[in-house]
């Protein structure tokens, strides 16, 4: 069993958003896809959900498969306007300047441990 | 248990960051009604699939969605440019999604062949310069 708030731990991942609760969230799956439409289909609940696709579309894809949490890959730029739907859709969002799979290996490690 | 939902949504013409509200709001009534996650899962995806398409292919349009004890009814309709060859469109891949959407992460050409997956029932109606309407299934 993986929470949230071991990811927060990490020197790795800094906390975008947080909402009440997030941290308990158990994390399923680990999931890495860019493309909204098959990320959507292919992720399932309470995945951290790593990608480099930051924006709106993004945050509605995350609330609609009750992802665990956004993992903003590559060091990203992340607008005011998604920081204030994440708040508003209560959605976790770490990020981190790892590319992708570093990142997803680092969740991995943590997930096994 | 025996009462029918209707609701309309409007779905905007270009407003990226409105689309998927639709979807959000059926999703958190059917949560509130009760429903199998399973069935939310299934109508979330079909459901904000076809939004995304009518904002980004059609320049928006009109949503109506019946909440039975039986079923939930999508019925998705534009007045947008018309899908010239339905069997192309459905092919997992094809995509004629233009550059500065596709650098939103769109255009992977899984949305309709999505939407027919996650539906129990599917029907495309289109005429190409008169607009499209999807209608959706998916049972309780
Ligand atoms: N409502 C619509 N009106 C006109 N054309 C449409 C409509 N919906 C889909 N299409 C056409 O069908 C193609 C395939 O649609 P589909 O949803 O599968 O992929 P996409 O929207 O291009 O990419 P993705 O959904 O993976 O982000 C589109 O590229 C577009 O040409
Ligand atoms: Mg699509």
């Amino acid at each position: 069993m993986l929470k949230v708030s071991e990811l927060l731990k990490m020197d790795c991942f800094t906390v975008k958003n947080l909402p009440e609760g997030g941290g308990d969230r158990e994390i399923g799956s680990i999931y890495c896809c860019d493309l909204l439409s098959i990320a959507m289909s292919k992720m399932t609940e309470a995945a951290a959900w790593v990608t480099v696709m930051s924006n709106l579309n993004t945050l509605a894809v995350a609330s609609l498969s009750d992802v665990a949490c956004v993992v903003l890959a590559e060091g990203v730029a992340v607008e005011e306007a998604m920081l204030q739907k994440a708040v508003q859709q209560e959605i976790t969002v770490l990020w981190t300047e790892l590319p992708i799979f570093d990142a997803a290996l680092k969740i991995q490690k943590a997930f096994e441990a | 248990m025996s009462d029918s939902i209707k609701m309309t949504y409007t779905v905007s013409d270009t407003d990226f960051t409105r689309a998927g509200e639709a979807s959000s709001d059926v999703k958190k009534r059917l949560r509130q009604m009760g429903c199998d996650p399973e069935v939310i899962r299934k109508v979330a995806i079909a459901m904000y699939e076809g939004e995304i398409n009518m904002v980004i292919h059609a320049n928006g349009g009109e949503i109506e969605v019946e909440i039975t004890p039986e079923d939930i009814t999508m019925v998705l309709k534009d007045k947008g440019p018309g899908i010239p060859d339905i069997e192309k469109a459905m092919q997992a891949g094809y995509s004629t999604a233009p550059e500065n959407v596709r650098a939103l992460g769109f255009g992977a050409g899984m949305g309709l062949p999505n939407m027919k997956k996650y539906s129990d029932e599917m029907n495309i109606e289109t005429t190409v310069g008169v607009g499209t309407t999807v209608t959706m299934k998916v049972h309780q």
